[in-house]
């Protein structure tokens, strides 16, 4: 494995798996994929159900079929893998943190990253179900890894919350595993996942489907017991009167799936608060320069073809990205050095001079009460610098570098910027 | 069959702290709980609050027990090794109505022995929590108010007792005394009979049918109160300050406030239930807990979607008089020797519990000293536990020091709370050790962010299963028939 790479995708699910190829096919030399699991496909391993890849390949694939092809293929044109591994944190200046119990704890270098990190499940707490907190209460999720990737049943007897796409596909495939799925309830007037699942994984199963229906409370200490269902008005507030108590030992709950984005708002990405996905530009790219979304990290996409789409342009904006940043004589990189934790814009123009003078942003690492120089230099020689009384994180740091440099940074490949001792 | 001199009832708070206590002499001591873990009743399901001693009424066992307590903490949290935090508190008033009764507060709290107490005008409020209800009138600041976390704060002493030698028996359950005609010689449990020379009574919200057994205190009865919480994604919503309303008779009120691990939690509600099992949460309570707390903070109305997690806790709550005769007060804390038959009873153990568990340890030990136990000192007694590594509280460098050293701290198994399988391994073999979801969850921290579990609970019954060397179907979420699986697939 390397210590830097052109393109770094987090995430090897369906829409990780497309941008990494893309990018790699696009011109990026060398690209890393990370993911969490063991295997990569990412939540398509664990949909061993049909209706992937309609759109894109004209052919009903299963979860993990579908993700195969796109697994062989990244491998072909050389992206590489680093599973069973958590990236951590990454920073604006594109160093990406992961560990690994294989690797150890590692920092890699990246010119673009594309976040590809998918979507967790709303939870019970989200919708403020009463009542104990048993076992036996699992998002669809969940419960689908136990059944189709472990080999397991969470329960015999259940109800299902919800009639997205995912709490509809285990209702019948709970049901062929010789479970019993009493009811699926919906709080809405009307479905909230595909009709060919109502159709395919309800009706042909006989499983009864109750809308403008939520659960009242759950029942049970330590295993759930049973389940009761009360109906609601047009305010979703329960009627008074229609409560039923629904005897079962498992509650699935498939009420929505948020993007995953703490990794986003850590690097600063802004993050659009109606779809709780990043802000991104017609190539996918965040507010961050170089950093890119692709797939349900974005929003929540209704075909699995729909967020590969997504992640091809991703990667293709990732990879423009690199070629732009590496056309060898037209930019420079700015480096942070001691005590500078990122700088925007993290690249210039080699002839950028030319125009007038170059504002850079910093922040700092730690905070140092005394006077200091604030420098950019070549590696070797000073370019220019700036005292500073004191520097803190939590205060912008801003240095220009004068027209009159316009020769020494024609000649370099980077240049770095650095917090140093007055007397130094 | 084994004699003991001392048989603790109950590995709460206060079975914890006394066991610990114990195990510094020359004892054979056991403590029986009736669970799969240690602190899984009250403990487990509280606000988390050091209290300073302002509320209680002065002159109660509570008053004193209370303020000694909240000395001792520092001392035993290094000792333990566990993270403490004298936050301060403060004690909000809404209007001047309520303004005027926080100088009975402070006078009390003065009564009490409270140092560090401010009251403060509303303007000064405002400057430092400028996020509370713009209709404030005033606080009290009570500087040595402080926040645990409360199974850390029971689970350290207790490992510590047992590195000491205290035998621990979890899924034990007390079922009666064994008598010789006088004295208490032993005890039934379901899981056979114990014998010994003293039995202390710590056993929370049953303390009173267990004194019962031994005939004493007919009149005296725990009824539980439930209160109910919220608890915030600390990503989305968090406020770094302990604020309390001014209180009422019954309560302490609903609360806003910070745990150390940095999630806003808001609660509890105040409410008698006939069950003390009844730990479940309703609508009507939360909807209490939702007004009280957005009567302190009215941002809270905007932030409830970011609510990871609901649950209710049962206050063991007793009836009996406070020992000091001019003290008309019937909820004060019983603590009590009985010599001629060989127990003591620690019962009514209601809020300020957590804070006042370190001086309701010493209290017991001078009552059994008092009493006739020859208490000799222990000269090989360590009073340190050393803290296991918290990879989400280290630095990278840390990190990377921890993963080449063990690899198995580099595997993240829950991705919110970062937490690894070297730490889930330590905690599995630990000195009290770990076997169920439940037990990993309250030693780490693991499954208490924003999936709630979604990601980490499969790879946690597959380590589970391998360390205990049982089938996937035997794992529990918290002992008893809590089975997260029911059988294989392909088997109908």
């Amino acid at each position: 494995m390397k210590e830097r790479y052109d393109v770094v995708v987090i995430g090897a699910g369906p829409g990780g798996l497309a941008a990494a190829i893309s990018a790699k096919k696009e011109g990026a030399e060398s690209v890393l994929i990370i993911d969490r699991d063991k295997e990569p496909g990412g939540i398509l391993n664990q949909c061993i159900h049909n209706g992937f890849g309609v759109e894109i390949f004209k052919e009903d694939l299963p979860g993990p079929a579908y993700a195969e092809r796109f697994i062989n293929e990244a491998e072909s044109v050389g992206v590489e893998f680093l599973l069973d591994s958590m990236v951590l944190d990454i920073t604006p200046s594109k160093k990406v943190y992961v560990t690994s119990k294989w690797f150890g704890f590692k920092e890699i270098e990246a010119t673009s990253i594309i976040l590809a990190m998918g979507a967790r499940e709303r939870t019970r707490a989200q919708i403020r179900i009463p009542g104990f907190r048993p076992v036996g209460v699992y998002t669809a999720g969940t419960a689908q890894r136990f059944v189709n990737i472990e080999g397991f049943m969470p329960g015999k007897r259940f109800v299902i919350l919800g009639s997205g796409d995912i709490g509809m596909i285990m209702a019948r495939r709970l049901t062929l595993e010789g479970a019993k799925v009493e009811r699926v309830l919906e709080i809405m007037p009307h479905l909230t996942g595909l009709t060919r699942n109502y159709v395919q994984c309800l009706q042909d199963f006989n499983i009864p489907l109750q809308l403008s229906h939520t659960v009242n409370r759950i029942l049970g200490k330590n295993r759930v017991e049973a389940i009761e269902s009360v109906q609601v008005d047009e305010h979703f507030n329960p009627i008074k009167g229609t409560e039923e108590i629904i005897p079962a030992d498992t509650l699935l709950l498939s009420v929505g799936l948020i993007p995953e984005n703490e990794l986003s708002k850590k690097v600063g990405v802004k993050i659009d608060p109606l779809i709780q996905g990043p802000f991104v530009d017609e190539e996918m790219q965040t507010s961050v320069p170089g950093i890119f979304a692709a797939g349900n990290v974005v929003h929540i996409f209704d075909l699995v073809d729909w967020v590969t789409d997504a992640g091809i342009t991703a990667g293709k904006g990732a990879a423009r990205y690199v070629k732009v940043v590496k056309e060898k004589g037209d930019f420079v990189k700015l480096v942070p050095g001691n005590n500078i934790h990122h700088i925007v814009p993290q690249y210039i123009k080699r002839d950028a001079l030319i125009n007038g003078p170059v504002k850079l942003m910093m922040r700092v690492v730690k905070p140092i009460e005394e006077k200091v120089w604030v420098e950019v230099s070549d590696g070797q020689n000073l370019i220019t610098r700036k005292l500073e009384r004191y520097v803190r994180p939590a205060e912008m740091v801003t240095l220009t570098i004068p027209q009159k440099a316009y020769d020494d940074v024609r000649k370099t490949k980077e240049l770095i910027v650095s917090v140093e001792r007055f007397g130094g | 069959m084994e004699k003991f001199d001392v048989i603790v009832i109950g590995a709460g708070v206060v079975g914890a702290m006394i066991a610990r206590t114990l195990s510094r002499y020359e004892l054979n001591v056991a403590v029986i709980e009736k669970e799969s873990d240690v602190c899984m009743g009250t403990t487990a399901a509280n606000t988390a609050i050091i209290h300073a001693g302002y509320d209680p009424l002065p002159g109660t066992l509570k008053a004193e027990l209370n303020v000694r307590g909240n000395k001792l903490w520092d001392q035993l949290a290094f000792e333990l090794g566990i993270p403490f935090k004298r936050t301060g508190d403060y004690v909000v008033a809404i209007d001047s109505n309520e303004f005027n009764k926080l100088e009975e507060l402070y006078n009390r709290g003065k009564l009490n022995g409270v140092i560090g107490l401010e009251i403060l005008g509303r303007d000064e409020v405002l400057s430092r929590l400028p996020y509370i209800n713009k209709d404030v009138g005033g606080a009290m600041f009570a500087s040595t108010g402080g926040i645990i976390d409360p199974f850390q704060a029971a689970l350290a002493p207790m490992e510590n007792a047992v590195v000491n030698g205290v035998k621990l028996f979890l899924e034990t359950s007390f079922e009666d005394f064994i008598f010789d005609g006088k004295r208490i010689v032993g005890i039934k449990t379901n899981k056979g009979d114990f014998l010994c020379s003293w039995v202390i009574n710590a056993a929370g919200l049953y303390a009173d049918t267990v004194m019962h057994k031994a005939n004493l205190h007919p009149e005296f009865k725990i009824t539980p109160r439930k209160g109910e919480y919220y608890i915030f994604d600390r990503n989305e919503f968090a406020i770094s300050e302990v604020l309390f309303p001014v209180p009422t008779e019954i309560s302490k009120g609903i609360m806003v406030t910070t745990t150390v691990h940095g999630n806003t939690i808001i609660g509890p509600n105040s409410h008698e239930v006939p069950d003390k099992e009844d730990t479940s949460n309703t609508v009507e309570g939360l909807d209490e807990v939702f007004k009280g707390a957005s009567k302190l903070v009215p941002q809270i109305a905007n932030s409830m979607k970011h609510v990871i997690a609901i649950f209710a806790g049962l206050r063991a709550t007793g009836n009996a008089r406070t020992p000091n005769p001019n003290i008309d007060y019937h909820h004060d804390f019983l603590i009590e020797v009985n010599k001629d038959i060989g127990l003591v009873n620690v019962a009514g153990i209601e809020s300020p519990g957590l804070a006042s568990s370190p001086a309701i340890a010493e209290r017991v030990i001078e009552l059994l000293k008092d009493s006739g136990l020859k208490l000799k000192e222990k000269k090989d007694f360590n009073p340190i536990r050393s803290p296991r590594p918290r990879f989400k509280d280290m630095s990278n460098e840390e990190r990377a020091k921890l993963v080449s050293k063990n690899p198995s701290y580099g595997r993240i198994i829950c991705r919110c709370e970062y937490v690894t399988e070297g730490e889930i391994l330590d905690e599995i073999h630990a000195p009290v050790p770990a076997r169920t979801y439940d037990a990993i969850k309250r030693r780490t921290w693991l499954g208490t962010g924003r999936c709630q579990g979604a990601f980490d609970t499969p790879r946690v019954v597959e380590i589970l299963s391998k360390e205990l060397g049982i089938s996937p179907l035997e794992v529990t979420k918290k002992g008893d028939d809590s089975y997260f699986l029911l059988r294989k697939t392909k088997e109908v």
